[in-house]
């Protein structure tokens, strides 16, 4: 008998105008120690899922019908009485976000000693050495100590650490995981998902796994089900759903992800549209109106979860993928994988520098007290040297506070860099101020990350992209109208949406809107700082075929930053990988990706979750321990030297300087790089790069 | 573009754009705020209070410059509807001239300080660092300076007309606002939108005037609407020290402080009554709009 058995649940949030039916007969089972993968968009109803089992739905909600039995047992319609036993006891739950979820005004150790308090008739002494068992359990080095420790002692890993060491402090038997590691850097997420699945094994629970990110459960889910519009659509056992994904909406999800057409660097497919209101649902099937295979049939006729094996079921009359037998209790594909339509693959024209760093230094001073007394430095870049040319994208990638987003900010002038140049032709913008600096304004546009926070919320789409072209005196009233009208058209906005407010576009609309206005002023180089990591995946191949298409049509010059290695070797012609302050490798794309230099640039290659249960089930045990160290006292020699696999003594020493590895137009600084030298008189007039 | 033709497609498919033009702001903002009831009331009844006292005095006729020792104190009747003061003024039509005294300076000062101090807070918290810390210290100052005792001081210095007393009212009361939208300065001033103008190379002051007052016009708002109330407390309470506008004029602190010699021996109760009563259900009105009008002016929650 199953752990856990969901039959057509359905849960519904009354809300001012409407009701939404956020889960709309859903059935599923959990097995006693198996992984259960819920994989879906935002709004697709994965976290109502997870909360409804929990009874913790938002106010409004409800369960409108349907049954969760655990282990056998009704837990629908239970008094608050009975379910609050059930809660932390026998269900734990793990959130997105572990400072939020973390009361600030309590140790850890007496937060998790509460939960076996509640739960457990044992005496205070007694839960509190339970917290320090279970923190142990999670990997917590110093447990005894840490215990008395409050939440913002502990960075965001072992925060999450702590919130797995409360869900698991009264053995539950199923283990709710909402997006555990969504907030978390890939380095830190590859040691929590492998947290997570040590401690199934070992304690023998169930865990169900909600997240966004195809790659996250590749590797360790059992089976997975995929959630559209409130329903789940597809479910099976994570190698046939990644084998042969029979719908659409999976198959598109696939297609969607940037790191499939990283080598081609052919068109993203995307998901047009949005999903649907769950108010009013479509009548047929709900992908229908942004499916590529849809059919009159699909738009009125609701399809049901039906396959050819029980194993595999889909929600689609029109099922792409393969026909599957069941032979000898082993799936087998009898059809051949389609071939996906093919773009010639396209050559970068690549041209003059147009800007380049050279040792850039940017510190933060740390104050204390009413006299903003002096304590101390953080150093967030610390000599950082690169070119950009001409038309080419220049891609920077890194773990938060490695002074990516820093860099951006000085090449911008959001932050004046505490040395070095950041020479523009022949100026030094790190030196321009007051007018000559907001005449400089149209050479470099900045695209901020969150579109939400970057647009003001009280001014409409059409003020919004006139207020560039105002402050910098260009065109008359009707020249600038005409002007953002070719520029939302340019960006795949209607022309008439310029009477909206922000926060009326969706996520995607509000990147290209943010776009739109970074392109106004006809920039030559565009720092795209993250502008895709808030979005869905269908969204943001949306936002990257944009990028590319503008790029190829305007000629433009990206600096792309973002922490995920996927996209930005599928944008960049030349990748920078950065830590805490250096830049530890720089080279082409497919050189830095494909044959990593720097022990760090091949740790976080292997810490990236892909979407492939065999890549990753293969990469156990490998990405990059420990986590970040304090830029305040960064570490001797060598910064990454504390959580480098093959340091040595030398490393502490003597800090490598940026040479040419392997190919001459790559360079890393490391004294045991992971590819042979390249000779010294082979080496190119590296006048661009020196450290 | 055929990423363009894609978007253009479904949208039109999933019936998702509508993309007329919207109805107006003020339209939209007002559907928000007629959602609340009390606002509602609060309106009607400062709608109400105006005509009673700018267009009541010219349907209900007294005699408000001279007074008159035969109808000293008499009870409301026919001629007299709420009855006569001290002094024989009409006490329906004394309500309705200290009204528009009360009203006018409670308005007039409630703007000048919240003008003043609305500037002053954006200016601090925005330039930050050693000017604003400056600017706060003297807000401080302001802040712990006794200003009821100073507010008498000058009222007793200055010839107490209501121009004076808006000033000398606005002199403190705009050292709170400045600080409150200085508060919100601070969180707004490093939100992205605020340094996007810079990266488009706008000035500071397009900054704050443009993106961080907007944006704080919730706190300003609110801040505003007490600042009436306030002010007309304020005045009442000079007016109760009897330290408010000369006779013959008055407001309804005066009218108050009058009725109060005859609290005892006999049951004048409209001397206490009306006055006491119009001051609280103003000043609650005006605090009920302001709550409702910061949801109106929030964008988010204005429908289309």
């Amino acid at each position: 008998m199953a752990l856990l058995q969901i039959e057509d649940l359905r849960t519904e949030i009354q809300l001012k105008n409407g009701v939404v039916h956020a889960v709309d007969g859903v059935s599923f089972h959990v097995d006693e120690g198996e992984t259960l993968g819920i994989v879906g968009e935002s709004g697709c109803g994965k976290t109502m899922t997870a909360l409804s089992i929990m009874d913790l739905l938002p106010n409004g909600g409800r369960i409108a019908g349907g049954s969760i039995k655990l282990g056998g047992r009704e837990i629908t319609g239970l008094v608050p009485e009975e379910m609050r036993k059930i809660r932390g006891d026998e269900i734990g739950m793990i959130f997105q976000d572990p400072l939020s979820s973390l009361n600030p005004t309590h140790t850890v150790g007496a937060q998790i000693a509460e939960v076996v308090l509640l739960h457990r008739e044992v005496s205070k002494k007694d839960a509190m050495d339970r917290a320090v068992e279970v923190l142990d359990l999670v990997g917590m080095p110093r447990a005894r100590e840490r215990v008395d420790e409050y939440p913002h002692q502990f960075s965001g890993g072992m925060r999450q650490r702590v919130m797995i060491a409360m869900a698991l402090a009264n053995d539950p038997k199923l283990l709710i995981a909402d997006e555990p590691t969504t907030a978390l850097d890939v380095t830190i997420q590859k040691q929590i998902l492998e947290l997570i699945d040590n401690l199934r094994q070992r304690l023998g629970m169930a865990v169900i796994m909600v997240t966004h990110d195809l790659g996250v459960i590749a590797g360790r889910a059992d089976r997975v089900a995929v959630m559209y519009a409130g329903k789940v659509v597809e479910t099976t056992d994570t190698a046939a759903l990644y084998a042969n994904p029979r719908h659409p909406y999976t198959e598109a999800l696939f297609h969607a992800l940037p790191e499939k057409s990283a080598e081609t660097r052919e068109r993203l497919y995307s998901i047009p549209g949005a999903p649907p209101d769950l108010v009013n649902p479509p009548k047929g099937c709900r992908f229908a109106p942004r499916c590529r295979y849809v059919t009159d049939r699909c738009r009125t006729e609701p399809p049901v979860l039906a396959g050819e094996t029980s194993a595999h079921v889909y929600r689609c009359f029109f099922p792409v993928g393969q026909l599957e037998k069941t032979v000898g209790g082993q799936l087998v594909v009898t059809e051949p994988a389609p071939v996906e339509e093919t773009v010639s693959p396209e050559t970068a024209v690549v041209g003059d520098v147009v800007l380049s760093a050279r040792n850039l230094v940017k510190d933060f001073p740390v104050t204390r007290g009413a006299l903003q007394r002096r304590v101390g430095t953080v150093s967030a870049v610390a000599g950082v040297s690169f070119d950009i040319r001409k038309g080419e994208t220049l891609g920077i990638v890194g773990e938060s506070g490695c002074g990516k987003t820093t860099i951006g900010r000085m090449l911008v002038g959001l932050d004046k860099p505490t040395a070095g140049q950041v020479l523009f032709g022949s100026k030094d913008l790190a030196k321009s101020s007051g007018r000559q600096y907001r005449r400089e304004r149209r050479d470099i546009q900045y695209m901020f990350q969150d579109s939400y926070a970057s647009l003001d919320p009280r001014m409409r789409a059409g003020s919004i992209l006139r207020e560039p072209l105002i402050v910098q005196g260009m065109g008359s009233r009707k020249e600038q109208q005409a002007k953002i009208v070719e520029m939302l058209g340019k960006v795949g906005l209607p022309a008439s949406w310029t009477e909206r407010y922000p926060h009326e576009f969706s996520g995607g609309q509000r990147q290209r809107l943010g776009f739109a206005r970074a392109l106004l002023l006809n920039p030559q180089l565009i720092v795209a700082d993250e502008p895709v990591s808030a979005l869905d995946v269908s969204v943001q191949a949306q936002v990257l075929n944009m990028m590319r298409d503008l790029q190829k049509e305007l000629g433009l010059t990206y600096m792309f930053i973002s922490h995920d290695l996927s996209v930005v070797r599928y944008l960049s012609n030349h990748i920078g990988v950065m830590y805490l302050g250096k830049l530890v490798e720089i080279g082409t794309a497919d050189e830095v990706y494909l044959r990593p230099a720097h022990p760090y640039t091949k740790g976080l290659i292997e810490s990236a979750p892909t979407a492939d249960p065999e890549t990753e089930r293969s990469k156990v045990h490998e990405g990059i321990t420990g986590e970040l160290p304090s830029a305040m006292h960064p570490p001797t020699g060598c910064r990454f030297r504390t959580r480098c696999p093959i340091a040595q003594e030398i490393c502490a020493t003597k800090e490598p300087e940026l040479k040419p590895y392997g190919v001459s137009t790559r360079m890393a600084a490391c004294h045991f790089a992971l590819q042979p030298p390249v000779e010294a008189t082979q080496a190119p007039v590296a006048s661009e790069q020196v450290p | 573009m055929s990423e363009a033709q894609v978007l253009a497609a479904t949208e039109a498919e999933l019936g998702l754009a509508p993309a007329d033009k919207p109805r107006g702001m003020f339209v939209r903002a007002w559907e928000v705020f007629a959602e609340n009831r009390l606002a509602l009331a609060g309106i009607g009844f400062i709608v109400f209070i105006l005509l009673f006292c700018f267009v009541g005095p010219h349907i209900y006729f007294t005699n408000q410059t001279n007074t008159d020792l035969e109808t000293y104190l008499c009870t409301p009747s026919g001629s007299h509807l709420l009855g006569c003061d001290d002094l024989g003024y009409d006490e329906l039509g004394r309500l309705m001239v200290g009204g528009q005294t009360s009203l006018e300076v409670g308005l007039a000062a409630a703007f000048v300080s919240v003008v003043v101090g609305t500037l002053y807070g954006a200016i601090s918290g925005f330039v930050g660092g050693f000017v604003d810390a400056l600017m706060m210290r003297i807000v401080d100052a302001g802040l712990s300076l006794p200003s009821l005792m100073i507010i008498i001081i000058l009222s007793v210095i200055f010839h107490p007309t209501p121009l004076t007393i808006v000033f000398i009212i606005a002199v403190f009361y705009w050292f709170g606002v400045a600080r409150l939208v200085r508060g919100e300065t601070l969180a707004l001033r490093n939100r992205e939108y605020v340094q996007a103008v810079k990266v488009i190379g706008g000035r500071p002051l397009r900054s704050v005037l443009r993106h961080i007052v907007p944006n704080a016009i919730g706190t300003i708002i609110v801040q505003g609407t007490f600042a009436v109330a306030d002010s007309i407390l304020t005045l009442s309470v000079l007016g109760f020290l009897t330290l408010g506008v000369a006779p013959p004029s008055t407001d309804w602190g005066s009218m108050l402080s009058g009725g109060l010699n005859y609290i005892q021996g006999g049951n004048y109760w409209w001397l206490i009554y009306p006055p006491g009563i119009v001051i609280i259900l103003t000043c609650i009105s005006f605090n009920f709009i302001g709550d409702a009008l910061r949801d109106a002016f929030e964008t988010r929650l204005q429908r289309r």
